[in-house]
């Protein structure tokens, strides 16, 4: 359907629809069919996997035609928002970039380092009907859509669609038509738009991915099935990344399944006490072992995305000498990558899911609470545990914080880099049971903490890299002298940025535990434990 | 955006059946065209069924209290749209004329038509019939100068002296391109005339349109012969004379 048209959904058979409009118009206008525009329709609709463009408002399709295709962006209620020429073949795989030009320039930064991905295709018959004045003149066009979708299992029609396309300096007449149509039996104004029908009818739920953790938790769930119910849905985003790891899509498959790891070794060791015996122990191990298979590649990724604003830093060097050092990047991700897959194809790892998932499931599902080392009667509910853990995790940072000077060794502020993490995990496993302004504020102000001893170590880690993956291109006599004289000097900048992190770490951890700070975590606390 | 312009000093030699046609094909071809009929007459715009009115008359359009933006109207055809007649054109003599407006009276239909640019590939004036102020500033708009000439030797004589008149412009000169219109291909001195001036001129097409009834039923078809006729004599004489025309395709 063309975009920025006023839509509706034609009831009835195929035989009725004709006499439906016919009976709907005849008092206003003459009606002409239009066989000459009548065609055939080839649309995909394109997505990142975690539905950017859906949650932003837009609407991106794919329009193939004989001799070139274009892309259309729209806005939800399909007016058109940006379009450009592109191939007329039909996209089938994932994309990182399109072509340049306007619907390029108004999605790269929202979309990026995502890839696009076809998330549902339409085959649709065409028609135009043509409204004519007294004069004969055409004053209006009504588009007819009659569209077969099909998604990666199924199929589907959707009810026909009607769009009224104005003619330029008539918009009064398509006015009139529209009123005409709204009170016309069998008629009704598309409540959604296409695109959202065809997802509907291949029973997708759009936006149905989230890397957030968003767990169905309520304040009186006993403790052990809100940390099951958490675990079980880390588990759905490991699982639902899997598949776009092994394909390679994009690397925010591979930093989704990272995360959801990093969380799950989290709750493990701060809230798996109230699980089972021995079942925190168990699988501690086992996700450690899950989180260390993602490293390389991870470090690699986060090289090669940041590689073309690394390379325009370089002050002495030129941003060609380090072409060796992407390439050599891109060898070693490859080797990684096929390291990877073959342990996420492994009998352990189909292992460890399936048993994982067995016992949470148990847990989240058995009617009688089940003792705990700490509770051996009365388990603690949702509400007790969150408000007791982030208490404890957040008196445990600040005097970790406080104890750092000038004169500590980095590893305090890494180690206080790890509390910070585990803060930052805690609030967001029970989000759904802290008040939402109370929420945002506290998380704020640890993320200002966080993300300066993220810099300060990150840029430690990356320069002890540097050195490695230098010896490693010199064992190998992968690239010449210019290139490590750039990583050299690559070095020395990430050796400055640390040492700023480090400097402005005594003004943020001041910000996160002055008074105005613990007030707006106690405030979050008090109201937490309701 | 080229501006293409069909003027003769004299009426009823197939300006506008030229107009309509050329302006047709060029959206044919996908270029976004507009089509301005300027003859207070309205034969254009009665040939695509559209009213020849715009809100505020010609007045409205020349001191800028109405953008041509908000009169144009879409025709029946895909890129094809009318900037429409109204009487008051008849007096643009005199709104053009009007002191003390920028720019100089004869650069201001040119500069109303610079904002179209942006939408429009291809414009085509269809003039009056007349030497005047709206003659002026329609060939100091123009890109090419489309002249219809019926086969006598007072038409060659005409063509001669627009032509003087064109050249002695400064600065930016329209291309005069002249045609051969309503030749009826039994006369002798039709025969003569088209085939000496096409030997002697090189600004005069090749494509000569033929006097045929076919494009006068254009006022009862009210539609141009080139779309409700597309494989007749009459229409393939429009194919040709807009090829001789448009612009080459850019390498």
């Amino acid at each position: 359907m063309a975009p920025g048209l006023q839509e509706y959904v034609l009831g009835g058979g195929e035989e009725n629809r004709g006499a439906t409009l016919r009976d709907a118009l005849a008092s206003a206008f003459s009606i002409v069919a239009d066989p000459g525009s009548t065609g055939v329709r080839r649309l995909t609709w394109l997505d990142t996997f975690d539905w950017r463009l859906y949650r932003a408002g837009l609407v991106l399709a794919h329009e193939q035609a004989r001799r070139a295709g274009r892309l259309l962006l729209t806005a939800s209620d399909g007016s058109l928002v940006a379009e450009q020429p592109a191939p007329a073949a039909q996209p089938r795989r994932p994309c990182l970039e399109l072509p340049a030009g306007p619907v390029w320039d108004r999605i790269a930064a929202l979309v990026r380092p995502r890839a696009l991905l076809p998330m549902a295709r339409a085959v649709s018959t065409v028609s135009v009907i043509r409204l004519l004045n007294a004069d004969g003149k055409t004053v209006a066009r009504l588009v007819t859509d009659a569209a077969r979708v099909t998604g990666d299992t199924c199929e589907a029609d959707l009810p026909v669609r009607v769009a009224i396309a104005e003619v330029r300096g008539y918009p009064g007449q398509a006015r009139r038509a529209a009123r005409l149509l709204s009170d016309a039996p069998g008629v009704s104004p598309a409540a959604e738009s296409a695109f959202a029908a065809a997802l509907q009818a291949l029973r997708r739920r759009p936006g149905g991915y989230s890397g957030g953790v968003d767990a169905e938790i309520t304040a009186s769930m006993p403790a052990p099935v809100a940390v099951a119910s958490l675990l079980l849905r880390l588990l759905d985003t490991m699982e639902q990344n899997i598949d776009g790891v092994l394909r390679d899509i994009d690397t925010e498959f591979l930093h989704d399944l990272r995360v959801s790891v990093r969380r799950t070794r989290s709750a493990i060791k701060l809230l798996g006490d109230v699980l089972p015996a021995g079942l925190a122990d168990q699988y501690a191990a086992e996700f450690k072992w899950l989180g260390d298979l993602t490293t390389p590649t991870r470090d690699l990724d986060v090289y090669l995305l940041g590689f073309d604003a690394m390379a325009a830093s370089l002050v002495a060097a030129k941003p060609a000498d380090l072409e060796p050092f992407r390439a050599f990047l891109v060898r070693r991700r490859a080797r990684e990558v096929r390291r990877l897959s073959a342990a996420l194809r492994s009998p352990r790892f189909r292992t460890v899911t399936e048993h994982w998932r067995k016992a949470l499931v148990e847990v989240r599902d058995a009617r009688t609470p089940r003792k705990t080392k700490n509770s051996p009667n009365h388990p603690p509910t949702a509400a007790d545990l969150a408000a007791s853990r982030t208490e404890r995790a957040h008196r445990r940072i600040v005097a970790q914080g406080r104890a750092i000077d000038q004169n500590s060794a980095p590893e305090s502020l890494h180690d206080l880099r790890k509390r910070g993490k585990e803060l930052r995990y805690l609030l967001e496993f029970f989000a759904p049971l802290h008040d939402p302004v109370a929420y945002r504020k506290a998380v704020s102000d640890l993320k200002q903490l966080q993300d300066v001893l993220g810099e300060f170590q990150d840029s430690e880690v990356q320069r002890d890299e540097i050195h490695a993956l230098a010896d490693a291109i010199m064992a190998e006599r992968a690239a010449p002298a210019a290139t490590l004289l750039a990583m050299g000097e690559l070095a020395a900048q990430l050796a400055v940025g640390q040492a700023e992190a480090r400097a402005d770490f005594s003004r943020r951890f001041a910000t996160f535990a002055s008074p105005a700070g613990l007030q707006r975590f106690n405030t979050l606390l008090g109201q937490g434990d309701r | 955006m080229k501006i293409y312009a069909t003027y003769n000093i004299k009426g009823g030699v197939g300006k506008t059946t030229a107009a309509v046609n050329l302006a047709y094909l060029s959206a044919a071809d996908g270029a976004r065209t507009l089509l301005w009929d300027l003859d207070p007459q309205g034969a254009a715009s009665f040939l695509f069924r559209i009213k020849p009115r715009v809100k505020g008359g010609g007045q409205a359009l020349i001191r800028g209290t109405k953008t041509l933006d908000g009169a144009i109207k879409g025709t029946d055809f895909d890129c094809l749209d009318l900037l429409p007649a109204d009487f008051t054109y008849r007096n643009m003599d005199l709104l053009l004329g009007k002191k003390g407006t920028h720019p100089e009276p004869t650069h201001r239909i040119a500069h109303l038509l610079q904002p179209m640019a942006a939408e429009y590939d291809t414009v085509f004036l269809d003039c009056p019939p007349s030497i005047s102020l709206v003659s002026e500033n329609v060939l100091h708009a123009t890109d090419i100068l489309v002249v219809p000439l019926i086969p006598t030797t007072l038409s060659v004589r005409t063509l001669d002296q627009l032509t003087d008149f064109v050249a002695g412009f400064d600065g930016r000169r329209p291309q005069v391109r002249a045609f051969f219109s309503m030749v009826d291909g039994r006369k002798r001195l039709h025969r003569d005339i088209t085939a000496d001036l096409r030997a002697q001129r090189s600004d005069v097409a090749q494509t000569a349109i033929p006097a045929l009834s076919l494009i006068e039923r254009m006022s009862i078809e009210r539609a141009p012969v080139t779309a409700f006729a597309p494989r007749s004599q009459a229409a393939r004489a429009y194919q040709s004379l807009w090829d001789e025309l448009r612009p080459a395709p850019a390498p």
